[in-house]
């Protein structure tokens, strides 16, 4: 080779890497880098798409959040729908990982069993949920009160509609979640459990503490991240589900957002929520990072 | 498995019993639990599948029972597949979903390669950006999008439809990550032979990234089959409407035939189930590789 063909092929390569990465690029730019100026320039105006022409407001947008009633309660929704669906949705799933990682013969008939929900389309899914629930002739008020317990009135009682929500998310994303633990789980070596054996740990819960659980941190962080920001997007069971009801009492961060910009039309102040939203988006991953340095990927 | 030996020391079959033993009762209630659970799990997929065979007045009976006394099963699929627009609704949802995961495969792998083979200025930016997006979910820019599709007075076409899902920054990420740990060896090597870049990411990098590829295509197929939030936004009339969405109807009175409402449900779910169960490794696979996310 001489010094010639090696310069060409080098000068080639580079024109040859824009020209690949050119497309890409330009609808990066389109989708995610535009659109995120746009809702930052949005959120200091005052514009609607029902009027015509707007003027700069200032921060006015973010300061009606704090006197927004139905803004503070769908904040305090958000949180204690997450504060009921995370814990289910991380334990139940790693208790069944466990639980089924040991066994041979029925391993990969519940694996798909457990997986089922994740696959199905959660609005149709959601329809027969809200069946299920229904107050009065619903499966599950039939079988309490079978039992002898009294009904109640799972989706028309603002106590009681956010545990309901939070069931019927636990139950779409336990296969989900089971998968990743079970992943976690199968990249640890054997021969750590020996180890620990003859260390003396032979009673399940210490095998759990002294190998399982060190070696799943990295699992353990991205199911809890994963989860965390799931909770947080919370939007297509609501939808199906109560539409935010009853009397707002199911009204979660972005159904509010969705409802402020798609059906009142209050763009800049929907710009505003969406751009606090990214913003704790954001803090999440940067936070995950940080506690995921020593973190390796698996698969 | 050759390191059992050291935890089942005893050899032959009933050594294997003995070894058996100690843990077999509290394994037998273990695996009836799981299964308990596991019915638990599928007892919705159950009961849809049970109304959608029913006539209405037995969908709420108080006594469930899995076969109708009346069944409806016929008339209930024939009512929704061809009285009902439900053919249509299931080729939307079809034709968004493959137009979407062609242009997300046709965009995706190029600068994939690039960022990972090939030097350019710019290269970490644009790297950058690609981390940056992937935490930026549609909820967020919708708005502008939106606008844009207004302006251009794109709304309930299948464009819109698809235009924001036409550049997936997982699947640059994912690729990436795929192409990166191709050996540069066998690349160079290949140059000397005389292959153009082009050649070598269809013929040696492609092929070798199948599993990336059917895993992310698996992965983006069920999440645009499955979303409602944006054919929320931009679905006006019925002609567009997609599957998923199509579900909202039944909070208004779009029917009042509970029967044919869960036979309506089943359709939408079913063509996915179907595809997890012939592709469940791909399926699982598409799951665990989200693990390399972030």
């Amino acid at each position: 080779m001489n010094g010639d063909s090696l310069v060409r092929p080098e000068w080639s390569r580079v024109r040859l890497a824009y020209f690949l990465s050119a497309p890409a690029s330009f609808l990066i730019l389109l989708i995610y880098v535009l659109p995120i100026l746009a809702v930052f320039m949005i959120s200091f105006t005052d514009y609607s798409l029902v009027y015509d022409g707007f003027s700069f407001v200032g921060l006015d947008n973010y300061k009606q959040m704090f006197t927004d009633r139905h803004f503070l309660t769908a904040l305090q929704n958000t949180l204690i729908y997450a504060a009921i669906f995370i814990p289910g949705a991380f334990v139940l799933p790693l208790v069944l990982a466990i639980a089924i990682q040991r066994r041979r013969r029925f391993r990969s008939i519940l694996e798909v069993l457990y997986f089922m929900p994740v696959t199905s389309t959660l609005t149709a899914m959601t329809l027969v949920w809200r069946a299920l629930l229904d107050s009065n002739q619903g499966a599950i008020n039939n079988l309490l009160v079978g039992l002898g317990f009294g009904k109640v009135n799972w989706l028309g009682d603002g106590d009681v509609v956010l545990i309901s929500i939070a069931m019927v998310s636990v139950w779409g994303v336990i296969g989900f979640n089971m998968v990743l633990f079970l992943a976690g789980l199968t990249a640890i070596p054997k021969n750590l459990y020996e180890a620990a054996s003859i260390d003396g740990a032979d009673h399940p819960l210490d095998r759990f503490f002294q190998v399982t659980w060190p070696l799943l941190a990295p699992t353990a962080l991205f199911v809890s991240v994963n989860t965390l920001v799931t909770a947080f997007k919370l939007f297509d069971t609501v939808a199906v589900l109560t539409r935010g009801g009853p009397d707002r009492a199911s009204e979660v961060y972005l159904y509010l957002a969705y409802l402020e910009g798609f059906e009142n039309f209050n763009m800049a102040y929907a710009c505003a929520l969406s751009l606090v939203f990214l913003t704790v988006l954001f803090l999440v991953a940067w936070l995950q990072t940080r506690l995921g340095d020593r973190r390796r990927t698996h698969a | 498995m050759s390191d059992i030996a050291l935890s089942q020391p005893q050899p032959g079959f009933l050594g294997f019993l003995v070894s058996l033993k100690p843990r077999s009762l509290a394994d037998a209630i273990g695996t009836c639990l799981l299964f308990l659970g596991a019915w638990l799990v599928l007892f919705p997929f159950v009961w849809m599948l049970s109304a959608s065979l029913k006539p209405a007045n037995e969908v709420y009976d108080s006594e469930f029972s899995f076969w109708p006394e009346t069944f409806m099963g016929g008339v209930n699929y024939y009512g929704v597949l061809f009285e009902q627009p439900y053919l249509t609704f299931l080729a939307n949802s079809f034709i968004v979903c493959i137009g979407i995961l062609i242009v997300q495969l046709i965009t995706a792998v190029p600068v994939a390669y690039a960022l990972a083979k090939l030097k350019f200025k710019g290269k970490s930016i644009l790297f950058g950006f690609v981390v940056a997006s992937l935490t930026i979910p549609i909820n967020v820019t919708s708005i502008p999008i939106y606008l844009g599709l207004v302006e251009f007075g794109l709304l309930d076409t299948y464009f819109s439809l698809m235009f924001p899902f036409f550049v997936s920054v997982f699947a640059i990420f994912l690729f990436r990550q795929f192409f990166r740990d191709y050996p540069d060896s066998i690349i160079d090597a290949a140059r000397v032979d005389g292959f153009s870049e082009i050649e070598i990411i269809l013929r040696l990098i492609l092929p070798a990234a199948v599993p990336a590829l059917a895993a992310f295509s698996v992965f983006s197929v069920v999440a645009h089959w499955n979303d409602l939030y944006w054919p929320l936004i931009v679905v006006q009339s019925q002609n567009k409407m997609t599957a998923a969405l199509s579900m909202l109807q039944y909070q208004s009175d779009f029917d009042n035939d509970y029967g044919r409402t869960f036979a309506s449900a089943t359709v939408v779910t079913l063509p996915m189930v179907i595809i997890f169960l012939f592709a469940r490794r791909l399926f699982i696979r598409s799951i665990t590789m989200t693990g390399v996310k972030g």
